[in-house]
């Protein structure tokens, strides 16, 4: 696999050749202008860069797509970050009177990270993933994704691997990049399910009645729940995880369980007996009792950073940004092709830049046409980069973010269309 | 008390616009002057008013009948404004209906500017404002209500008998348990989710494209909302145009003084530095730590890492109980690199925060320890975390394992376990003092870990573990007998201030301006 030919010690080696050949700048420039609708919007947003060494440099700016592209290929940045459109330039910050430098508005965020999911996976743990383990990522992404359309109302979610053990999501609607902060955190604790740290057992406890959106949750985990948990996870298989279980629901179940459980080995009929213990309580006892859901859902349900989607001057890992240990692109993932998704197919620099040297069929004549057309020179090389990254397997990615860009750019011909009908008025 | 009000800005027509209602929004500044005596009476009163309101919170669930009884008690005391002009007619004793409100008005706008300065200052105003505010307008009468919002451009519409028809389902099922309502008999709004977040946040409406649907009796949620929103933004710009108001040399010790009444003591601000030795931690954390800090402390001392709410929550009280920086340093360092973390990443990635707490790096603010509020309500732990407040935080059946362990007794534990269940935490964690200090009847109301470090040594005779000097913090000795001890205090300092402040009128027109 490409994947295992990436040694760290090669980027600084390969990030030149990505910043000049192969990261799409001028997808990147349209999306973060969005329409050049506001001003400034661009001119005004905080990117920040790590260099070689962690040295990690905040509050960069740029007025261009031009000189983005100049900065990013002089700097050649480990990682990238993006922060907040401010009140002013952020790489004038120092030079504004204090207190008026503000951060006003950001795409809501999510990030949700494998790691926070350790007391529920036994394949791996920590910065570790694999295709068992991955399934979260789904269920994460199937139910929030459901969620911020349906309930909030948002369109244009752009999910993106992280390029090791997570997921992001950039919610880009403008009624999204204005929300404030109590607004943000309220969203976020809106699809926080799993509450609590590690002097927690039981971190789901659902309360009468159901609210629909835990319901439409539901039915995602349920989906997922038996191939996922009861399989690949083999809760309900070894003693010690079985217990894990078993500390979730009331005393009294615990103890029939506990006794059937000795009798039956195939973790799917052990499931059975817990949903019928659970169906059972649910008709005897006055109580509110849903254990077999509240089960599921702490073993599935997403798990969110509250603290990185709350604030308005958070930042977080950029798109198409490299991945340092394990250099793989920061990719968006099409949620058409979710089920089928696999990180560790996600290309690394090492595989794309090796792609870029290949030779490929056809080239010459492509070649000899782009000759004939009389452009001028800057032109040309913007479209050498565009074959560039073509020819590489960043370009289904690629591709994905343009249909994305084009789904915004209609709602941005709408706003600009209606502001200019506003100035007709006058 | 007394009453200079020289040339009256407002008509009569005027003023009873602001002050027609007994609850107010606090929309516009008070445009009078006013004399200074009455700036410190007014502020002090509002100030005891606000601390006793925080002390109902924490030792009755809001709204309940007890919370109204004593909330009701402590506004006539205080000659605030508790009841409808009407009603006061009959009774002629006491300042008017009329005065009540505009002190309600004046000690509002007053208290903005001594509590616009810092976010904990503000995160505390905006709190406890708004839980008074939410206890006024639910103790309004109906029509009452309604005027209320037509005046604030709060008008929304009820869905349609169809629209909620089709949703009957949904909207059955994203309200409250238990509360009876039926979505037949009841008027539904839609609203955008924006306008009503903490029943978003709670999950307690329906939610659909970006409207929730509010049944009649949440409308409050939406007024409080509003009210929230304007009161934090009102405060930022206050603070924007604070410089003006400090270089004022009469206003300004009283704000501060004001200001730093809301927790009783600043325990940023240490007289025992570099009195405890890094030695004597571990035997401290077991005698006179509270719970929360044990906890960190003994996972810190497991793991060799904590994550970042924990060295937050737990440096910061370390820097309180009288660490140095230095100390500090070497405390972190030598713990993180037992664990996967070596010397040169330790100063890369961790030794900033830690100057950073002390203030020594970035914007140079010299953070305070968190208070109780602090830790129980912002930041909750999650997976991988152990800081928080563990009456709060922990599972029952965790915390009463861990009491086990710490050996308090089974009729201890029930104790405890019952205030928890009612939402008393830290009443809750003073019985835990009681109990491992074996004293009957604590003297402090506790709101802050570093109060009960103080308290501790004080019981366990303080001097033998701490070197201490002989003036450490005066506050917290002071800090006996419930609530409003503060206010008391600051009202002594404030009387203390130069003789001349209560001749001079202030025109507090000028200090609204941007608000
Ligand atoms: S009540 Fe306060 S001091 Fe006690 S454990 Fe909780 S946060 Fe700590
Ligand atoms: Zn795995």
């Amino acid at each position: 696999m490409p994947c295992s030919d990436y040694d760290p010690a090669s980027l600084p080696d390969l990030l030149p050749l990505y910043y000049r050949r192969l990261f799409p700048f001028s997808q990147y420039y349209r999306w973060l202008n969005y329409g050049g609708v506001q001003k400034n919007y661009f001119q005004n947003r905080e990117f920040s860069f790590t260099l070689k060494d962690d040295i990690y440099v905040r509050y960069q700016s740029f007025t261009t797509q031009n000189e983005l592209e100049k900065e990013m290929q002089k700097m050649n940045p480990y990682k990238i970050d993006i922060g907040a459109i401010y009140s002013h330039r952020p790489n004038q910050h120092n030079t504004v009177k204090s207190g008026t430098f503000q951060a006003l508005e950001k795409e809501l965020v999510f990030d949700i990270d494998m790691t926070d999911y350790d007391d529920v996976r036994s394949c791996c743990s920590a910065a570790d993933i694999c295709s068992k383990c991955w399934t979260l990522m789904t269920i994460a992404i199937r139910i929030l994704d459901r969620a911020l359309r349906e309930d909030f109302g948002f369109q244009h979610l752009l999910w993106v691997y992280s390029g090791r053990r997570g997921v992001h999501c950039w919610v880009c609607d403008e009624a999204a990049r204005k929300l404030s902060v109590a607004a943000r955190s309220a969203v976020a604790e809106y699809l926080s399910l799993v509450k609590g740290g590690e002097e927690t057992v039981k971190k789901v406890m659902l309360t009468e009645p159901i609210h629909p959106f835990i319901r439409e949750s539901l039915v995602v985990v349920e989906r997922y729940f038996p191939r996922y948990a009861l399989q690949d996870q083999d809760i309900l298989g070894r003693k010690e995880s079985v217990d894990k279980v078993l500390a979730l629901v009331p005393e009294d179940v615990r103890k029939d369980l506990q006794q059937d459980f000795q009798n039956e080995k195939k973790p799917e009929t052990r499931w059975k007996l817990v949903k019928d213990q659970a169906s059972k309580k649910q008709a005897t006892a006055k109580k509110f009792q849903h254990f077999e859901k509240e089960i599921m859902l702490q073993y599935c349900y997403p798990r969110l950073d509250v603290n990185v989607s709350k604030g308005v001057n958070h930042l977080l890992k950029s798109p198409f940004s490299v991945h340092p240990k394990t250099g793989r692109i920061s990719v968006p993932i099409n949620l058409k092709e979710l089920d089928t998704f696999d990180p560790f197919a996600v290309p690394t620099i090492s595989l794309i830049c090796e792609e870029l040297d290949r030779p490929r069929p056809g080239e010459e004549e492509e070649k000899s046409e782009e000759t004939k057309e009389k452009e001028n020179e800057k032109d040309a090389a913007e479209r050498w980069k565009i074959r560039d990254y073509k020819r590489t397997s960043l370009a289904k990615y690629v591709k994905h973010f343009d249909q994305f860009l084009d789904g915004m750019a209609r709602a941005w011909k709408g706003e600009l269309l209606r502001k200019s009908d506003l100035q007709k008025e006058f | 008390m007394q009453f200079i009000s020289r040339q009256k800005k407002l008509g009569p027509h005027s003023q009873t616009e602001i002050y027609g209602q007994l609850v107010q929004f606090y929309g516009q500044p008070p445009l009078e002057n006013i004399s200074l005596s009455e700036f410190e009476t007014f502020a002090v009163e509002r100030l005891k008013l606000l601390k006793s309101v925080e002390n109902l919170g924490v030792s009755y669930v809001k709204l309940s009948e007890q919370y109204n009884n004593k909330l009701h008690h402590e506004l006539k005391n205080l000659n605030f404004p508790y009841k409808s002009e009407t009603e006061d007619r009959k009774s002629q004793t006491g300042p008017s209906e009329h005065e009540k409100r505009r002190k309600d008005h004046i000690s509002h706008f007053i208290l903005r500017l001594a509590y616009c300065q810092t976010e904990d200052l503000r995160r505390w105003f905006i709190q406890q404002e708004v839980d008074l505010f939410r206890y006024r307008f639910t103790d309004l009468p109906p029509e009452q209500k309604l005027e209320l919002l037509q005046k604030n451009n709060l008008q929304y519409h009820a869905i349609s008998a169809e629209e909620k028809k089709a949703l009957s389902g949904k909207l059955v099922h994203s309200s409250y348990g238990g509360s009876g309502i039926k979505v037949e008999d009841q008027d539904f709004y839609k609203v955008p989710f924006q306008d009503a977040l903490d029943l978003v946040r709670a999950r307690k409406v329906y939610l659909k494209a970006g409207y929730v649907y509010i049944p009649q009796q949440d409308i409050v949620t939406i007024v409080l909302n509003d009210f929230r929103t304007r009161l934090s933004k009102a405060l930022a710009l206050t603070a924007r145009s604070l410089p003006a108001v400090h270089s004022d040399e009469r206003l300004q010790p009283l704000l501060n003084h004001l200001s730093h009444a809301y927790v009783g003591q600043d325990y940023s601000i240490q007289k025992n530095v570099g009195k405890i030795s890094l030695e004597q931690i571990d035997s401290l954390s077991g005698k006179s730590f509270p719970l929360c800090m044990r906890q960190l402390h003994q996972n810190l001392r497991e793991n060799h890492h904590l994550r970042h709410g924990g060295r937050m929550q737990y440096g910061l009280f370390l820097k309180g109980i009288g660490l140095s920086l230095e100390q500090a340093l070497q405390f972190w360092r030598s713990e993180f690199i037992r664990g996967k973390v070596d010397a040169d990443k330790f100063d890369k990635a961790y030794a900033y925060s830690i100057r950073h707490m002390f203030g020594k790096e970035g914007k140079r603010t010299d953070y305070t320890p968190y208070s109780c509020m602090k830790v129980i309500l912002s930041n909750p732990p999650s997976q991988g975390d152990h800081h928080g407040c563990p009456f709060r935080h922990s599972d029952p059946e965790l915390l009463k394992q861990k009491l086990q362990f710490y050996k308090v007794s089974p009729s201890g534990i029930s104790q405890i376990l019952e205030l928890v269940k009612g939402m008393h935490y830290q009443l809750a964690c003073q019985k835990y003092f009681e109990l491992t200090h074996n004293i009957e009847d604590t003297t402090f109301s506790l709101n802050h870990p570093n109060q009960y470090f103080i308290e501790s040594q004080k019981v366990l005779g303080g001097g033998k573990d701490i070197k201490r000097e002989t003036d450490t913090p005066q506050r917290s000795q002071e800090n006996s007998g419930r609530g409003s001890t503060a206010a008391r205090e600051a009202a002594a300092a404030a009387a203390n201030a130069p003789q001349h402040l209560a001749e001079i009128t202030e025109d507090l027109d000028s200090f609204f301006q941007d608000a």
